[in-house]
């Protein structure tokens, strides 16, 4: 798996003991949604999927600066993407998510299937947590996961 | 246990073992079939099906767009890329390969490289297909002859 961690600091990652990650998992694949989910609810977390990244940020409530839909209730403490997709791509999500005074706290990682070093280097630079290969494998998802609920410590 | 299932469980053994060792499936495969527990008992059939569907709509779209005067090699692109995806995310590997193949050519903008490429992934797809469709039939048989075991005075 290629993955490096930005420069950040590791708060974001903490989340108070006892607490499930939500996640919010972006693809157009719809196969691939249905991996990514199967992946991280296996490793214990709630998973919401969009098909774009439209659909994200109004799930965000990032679309008219009105409050998120989700964050209301139910936080999200992480945002999983793929790169390449139609519209919007992973790399143009991460941007306005990272504008966003509200959801620049939110980690966000891309995933792709193709391991190229300019584009990992893009979204890295742009506050991406890590870059991951696809297809995502178990292994990887604990990881994610591990760092998500700062069981490392 | 009924001599039966024994042999039923070998066939099933070897059987899987063939499409690994002839270069069907790839490691994701195992992958799908570890994520598949209590909650999902049919998460592979299900993932599986979904591929099946995914395919056979993108090869139709893939034929209309060679069939085109003018093609459009970045559509065609888009459309292999996804099959690309997809079948990665499943292991299909014959499927993969060919496909990856096939975005070359797309970019060369190699028409005949394309055509042939078409057929390739037609064939290699139709092969895969026929594979697992025999796979998750066996499995069912394996399953029936071990409910019946269980009914046995």
């Amino acid at each position: 798996m290629a993955s490096a961690s930005s420069s950040s600091s590791s708060t974001n990652w903490i989340m108070e003991s006892g607490e499930i990650p939500h996640v919010l998992a972006v693809d157009d694949s719809l196969i691939d949604r249905k991996l990514v989910e199967k992946l991280l609810r296996n490793s214990s977390c709630r998973v919401t999927t969009a098909e774009n990244g439209l659909r994200a940020l109004e799930l965000l409530g990032l679309t008219n600066g009105e409050h998120s839909t989700l964050n209301g209730r139910s936080k999200v403490n992480l945002i999983i993407t793929d790169y390449c997709m139609p519209g919007m791509t992973g790399y143009e999500l991460l941007k306005k998510i990272k504008e966003s005074s509200v959801m620049r706290e939110v980690p966000v990682v891309i995933m792709s299937s193709e391991n190229i070093p300019t584009r990992i280097n893009k979204c890295l630079e742009e506050g991406a947590e890590m870059f991951m290969l696809k297809p995502l494998k178990e292994s990887d998802v604990r990881e994610l996961t591990c760092q998500l609920m700062n069981l490392g410590r | 246990m009924d001599g039966v299932t024994v042999q039923l469980e070998q066939q099933l053994f070897d059987y899987t073992a063939s499409l690994f060792n002839e270069g069907f499936l790839d490691d994701q495969f195992n992958q799908l079939e570890q994520l598949q527990d209590e909650t999902n008992p049919d998460f592979v059939v299900e993932v599986v099906t979904l591929f099946f569907d995914d395919a056979e709509r993108l090869l139709n779209e893939l034929t209309t767009s060679l069939g085109q005067e003018n093609i459009d090699f970045k559509r065609l692109d888009a459309y292999v890329h996804q099959l690309k995806g997809s079948s990665s995310s499943i292991g299909a590997q014959t499927v993969h390969k060919t496909c990856i193949s096939f975005c070359n050519f797309c970019t060369e903008k190699n028409v005949e490289g394309c055509l042939k490429s078409l057929q390739q992934v037609k064939h290699e797809y139709s092969l895969v297909k026929t594979k697992l469709e025999t796979l998750f039939k066996m499995e069912q048989e394996l399953l029936a002859s071990r409910l019946s075991d269980l009914k046995v005075e």
